[in-house]
């Protein structure tokens, strides 16, 4: 192994890490020179967090090499770096919404926190190596339990990040073990290794029960039923920001990783999970995870009030729908998953950011909070409804399209021209995308025809995050006008990863 | 040239909703000069499509790239029956905006939302890459549920709740069937000829036709899914109803029509007869339930199940007698329905608040609003089928095709059409010639000049259709010659 290689490979991972650092270091020195009552700016935080953030893209795009390193520890592949990209841009979307609304105390703190968990994310994608993979997935998880209980004040914030550590840590277990059980069973950590010995020995008990508990611990960091039962909680206690990144950037890279360690790990022992012709594999437990979550998560949205309430279990929903797609097993479930991935994640960072304004206005998420934006922001709430409408799948946004392909990827199934065998699956996904328009249709009500309550002032907020929001609902109409600008790069992409 | 129509409207919406609130008069102005160029493109188009024996079935054809990995292209193109719908549309969009001349809160967003609305309806009605069409056909959904919900009247989030939901899971249960013929087909490409040029298993075809039937037959309004229809069309402001009951129900029907029955002419022979049937029976069931409405909307809406009947018991004929009627039917409905709405809901709702038969007998219309009353007398008699009226040339059409078809079924229809004259008269008569001696309540605003042209319109519209519907049954009649359509004959 080269010294230089690898730096020159890690170099984004390092800028973040440094700039965590410098962000910690000058948070330290204004804390203690700010006087009393005033909590310090978080604006010079913030600024830094974006360069490291900016700096750390154009590294990747421009100076980092391709190529896997010992043993796949590192793969740096056009499949990786566009992932890294999207969680780069996450995370910064994710900075300007903690600029807007920073935790009373310690704010630069959190803005290391928020580094070290993109960090963390970072390492999770540009890993096919179990332990990296581990290592990168707690120290996001440690980040995130520190963001969510940020306000220790606040005792909804303080339950929250209590649940999410118990949770995690118990789902961490379950992970290692899973991984090591296939370890012992395969006597590999890399994912392709691991692939080659299972198509020549075939499935085992040990095998099995290594492979269920990898994937319990898989299924809490993508709130699948029934692993779910966090992420409402989380998403309702939580700092928005924080909130905002779990259902974001951590679901981005869930996915990601959960999708590769499936086909490339586990190719070889997929089974099958056609309706009366289940076969023993992988394959099964995603399709009944992935029903499990759609019927769940969108029928529980249904009675919800609280709009970060309805948001977490319409993610379950939308964890549901992804997992549908990897049933299937295919390259084109792959790009079909990766894509959605990244659209769920711009809508649900964009409506979290109009729920941030909600929330610092009127001190509350409820329906009736969100009575009468229109009148009150008409730009946030157009901009919330292209988010909830890309959330809900209509065309033109690129919700619809990333549904699209969701379900033809799960439809083509048993390859080209041949009778869709997860019929049933697809058929439930797009019933409960249809009762999921119902729920996002009361937000939407309230927003637009609901009276305001009497003296209800406008939203403020900074010019930032505004231009921000309008990003990320831009984005949604430019993917649903002309889908291929992403699913083109992830299609090539994936082709060369198979 | 004819993919103005929809970019028209689209770029004529944003238009409107970058206008200041304030200038509402501008906004107006706008809307109506963009239904308007969408409309002359139409007649354009109608005037250059090429006749001659020789000629392509479908013309004014673009090809376009548009999501190559998955085999999805912007395929556009016109044949008889896009033609006729379009100039439906155009003429729809028109004396929409004037029936909504009226409209007061934020006209410029009601407008932008009843634009986009006709932008999609002219586009499903020229796609011909299925992805495609089903792209324009969910475009529709939201602007519809926003229109009724922000300026409906009674129970207006019900029912714009319900139509959505309905809309949704129609085009849900549609969606899942074309990809799973995408899947089947094996050919990587959502072109609707591409598609019809594969022959499917008589297997796949049993399960496939039938719900992609039903997933557009839920918006034309076939029983026992037409429950979102009355709802829909009381709730909604009188532009919205002219939109759902002229167009919305419209592109249910063309869908089935143009997609479900040509792809899979096997499957449909299968299910002609259930279809055939619970069409006759919604004939039957809309003219029934109509009959006992106190609401004035209520019976119009009801209508609407009655006569879209007709449209679908003409396409389950598969003959091409049935099949041309069925779409004079459509054109012929959305004309009548939408002026039955404008008198409903603009000249008559808009003045009196109310609806209800007995209150409005009490009112004494016919002398209070001579013009509203002689039109909705007209509309009445063009809604009854009476001769001379593009209602007649239709239903007769259909009734024809339906005779060859099976003569049974015209014994449902029969006491329908008897039913249908009961419940148009009755809602006529209680409505503007109640016999009081003293009308109550104070006299009511006389009807303006954009009312006036809206209702001149589509009378002209329907005596034209009704008096010589030989240009229009011609170019039907002609595009049943393409490949696509010729399998539903064999």
């Amino acid at each position: 192994m080269n010294t230089l290689d690898f730096t020159l490979r890690l170099l984004p991972e390092l800028v973040l890490l440094v700039t965590a650092f410098a962000v910690l270091g000058l948070g330290c020195v204004r804390e203690r020179r700010a006087t009393g009552a005033q909590p310090e700016s978080p604006r010079r935080s913030a600024a830094i967090c974006a360069l490291g953030l900016v700096v750390a893209g154009g590294l990747l795009i421009g100076v980092v090499p391709t190529g896997s390193l010992e043993n796949s520890v590192l793969v740096i592949d056009p499949l990786t770096r566009l992932f890294k990209l999207v969680l780069l841009v996450i995370a910064l979307a994710a900075v300007a919404l903690l600029r807007e609304c920073p935790p009373e105390r310690h704010r630069a703190e959190n803005f290391a926190m928020l580094l070290f968990t993109t960090l963390g994310l970072l390492l999770v994608i540009g890993t096919e190596e179990l332990l990296v993979l581990f290592i990168g997935l707690e120290l996001t998880a440690v980040s995130l339990y520190i963001m969510v209980g940020f306000t220790k004040s606040d005792p909804k914030s303080a339950e929250a990040a209590f649940k999410y550590f118990l949770f995690g840590s118990v789902a961490a277990a379950f992970l290692l073990f899973g991984f090591s059980l296939i370890f012992g069973f395969t006597g590999s950590t890399e994912l392709r290794g691991i692939s080659q010995s299972l198509r020549a020995g075939g499935i085992e008990p040990i095998l099995a029960v290594g492979m269920v508990m990898a994937l319990a611990g898989f299924g809490f960091k993508v709130a699948a039923v029934p692993f779910h039962l966090w992420s409402p909680d989380v998403y309702e206690g939580a700092p928005v920001p924080a909130a905002a990144l779990i259902a974001s950037g951590s679901k981005v890279a869930g996915f990601f990783i959960l999708a590769k360690f499936l086909l490339l790990g586990l190719g070889g022992v997929e089974g099958a999970a056609g309706w009366g012709a289940f076969a023993s594999g992988w394959v099964p437990l995603i399709g009944l995870m992935a029903a499990l979550s759609m019927v769940l998560g969108n029928l529980a949205a249904l009675t919800q009030t609280s709009v970060r309430r309805l948001l977490a279990y319409s993610g379950i929903g939308h964890a549901g729908f992804m997992l549908t797609a990897l049933t299937a097993a295919t390259p084109q479930a792959l790009e079909a998953v990766l894509f959605y991935s990244v659209i769920y994640a711009v809508a649900t960072l964009g409506a979290f950011g109009v729920v941030a304004l909600v929330l610092r206005q009127s001190g509350g998420d409820r329906m009736d909070d969100f009575a009468g934006l229109h009148q009150r922001s008409p730009f946030v709430s157009f901009c919330m409804l292209l988010f909830l409408t890309s959330l809900a799948g209509l065309p033109p946004l690129a919700g619809f399209f990333g549904k699209f392909f969701l379900f033809t990827a799960a439809m083509g199934a048993g390859g080209e021209g041949s009778a869709p065998a997860l019929l049933w699956l697809v058929g439930l996904g797009l019933f409960m995308s249809a009762v999921s328009l119902y729920y996002y249709l009361i937000v939407v009500k309230h927003m637009f025809f609901v009276a305001a309550p009497e003296g209800a002032q406008p939203l403020g907020c900074s010019k930032i995050l505004l231009t921000t929001v309008g990003a990320l609902a831009g984005t949604l109409l430019v993917l649903g006008c002309a889908p291929d600008l992403l699913l083109g790069p992830i299609g090539r992409a994936v082709s060369l990863v198979f | 040239m004819i993919a103005w129509t929809f970019i028209s409207a689209f770029l004529g919406s944003v238009v409107l909703l970058l206008l200041p609130s304030e200038r509402k008069a501008l906004a107006r102005w706008v809307a109506l000069g963009t239904a308007g160029a969408g409309f002359a493109v139409a007649v354009i188009a109608f005037c250059l499509f090429d006749r001659s024996a020789s000629a392509e079935p479908f013309q004014f054809v673009i090809e376009r790239e548009w999501i190559p990995s998955v085999g999805i292209s912007f395929h556009l193109g016109a044949d008889g029956i896009s033609l006729v719908l379009l100039l439906l549309t155009g003429l729809i969009a028109i004396t929409g905006v004037l029936f909504s001349w009226n409209i007061e809160r934020s006209p410029n967003r009601f407008l932008a939302l009843f634009l986009i609305i006709i932008g999609g309806a002219y586009g499903v009605f020229l796609s011909t890459d299925v992805f495609l069409l089903l792209v324009f056909y969910e475009i529709v959904i939201l602007p519809k549920y926003l229109l009724i919900a922000g300026w409906g009247s009674t129970n207006k989030s019900y029912g714009a709740m319900k139509l959505t939901l309905y809309s949704i899971v129609g085009s849900a249960l549609a969606l899942a069937a074309i990809m799973a013929t995408y899947v089947v087909a094996g050919q990587g490409s959502f072109d609707l000829f591409t598609l019809a040029g594969v022959h499917y298993p008589a297997a796949f075809q049993a399960w496939a036709f039938p719900l992609m039937f039903i997933g557009f037959a839920i918006l034309a309004g076939m029983w026992p899914f037409h429950t979102w229809a009355p709802t829909g069309h009381v709730a909604a402001p009188t532009a919205g109803s002219m939109l759902l009951a002229g167009l919305v129900m419209k592109l249910g029907a063309y869908g089935a029509l143009r997609v479900a029955m040509p792809l899979f002419p096997e499957g449909l022979a299968q299910w002609q007869g259930v279809f055939a049937a619970l069409a006759a029976f919604s004939i039957l069931y809309g003219a029934l339930a109509a009959l006992s409405q106190r609401d004035l909307k209520f019976v119009i809406g009801y209508s609407s199940i009655s006569h879209m009947g007709f449209v679908l018991l003409g396409l389950m004929t598969l003959s091409t007698i049935g099949v041309s009627g069925a779409v004079l039917q459509m054109v012929s409905h959305g004309i009548i329905a939408s002026l039955l709405f404008g008198v409903a809901g603009r000249m008559i709702y808009d003045r009196t608040y109310t609806r209800d038969l007995e209150e409005l007998g009490r009112l004494g219309l016919a002398r209070k609003l001579p013009f509203a009353a002689v039109v909705f007398l007209i509309a009445s008699a063009a809604s009854m089928g009476l001769p001379g009226f593009s209602g007649f040339i239709a239903e007769v059409t259909v009734l024809l095709g339906t005779i060859q078809y099976s003569a049974l079924l015209l014994w449902i229809v029969g006491p329908a059409i008897v039913l249908t004259v009961a419940f148009t008269l009755k809602a006529l008569q209680a409505t503007f010639f109640a016999d009081v001696p003293v009308p109550a309540g104070p006299p009511l605003d006389p009807i303006t000049l954009p009312e006036k042209l809206g209702a001149g319109l589509l009378i002209a519209a329907t005596l034209i259709v009704g008096l010589c519907p030989m240009p229009f049954l011609n170019l039907i009649l002609r595009s049943f010659d393409s490949p696509l359509m010729r399998v539903l004959f064999e």
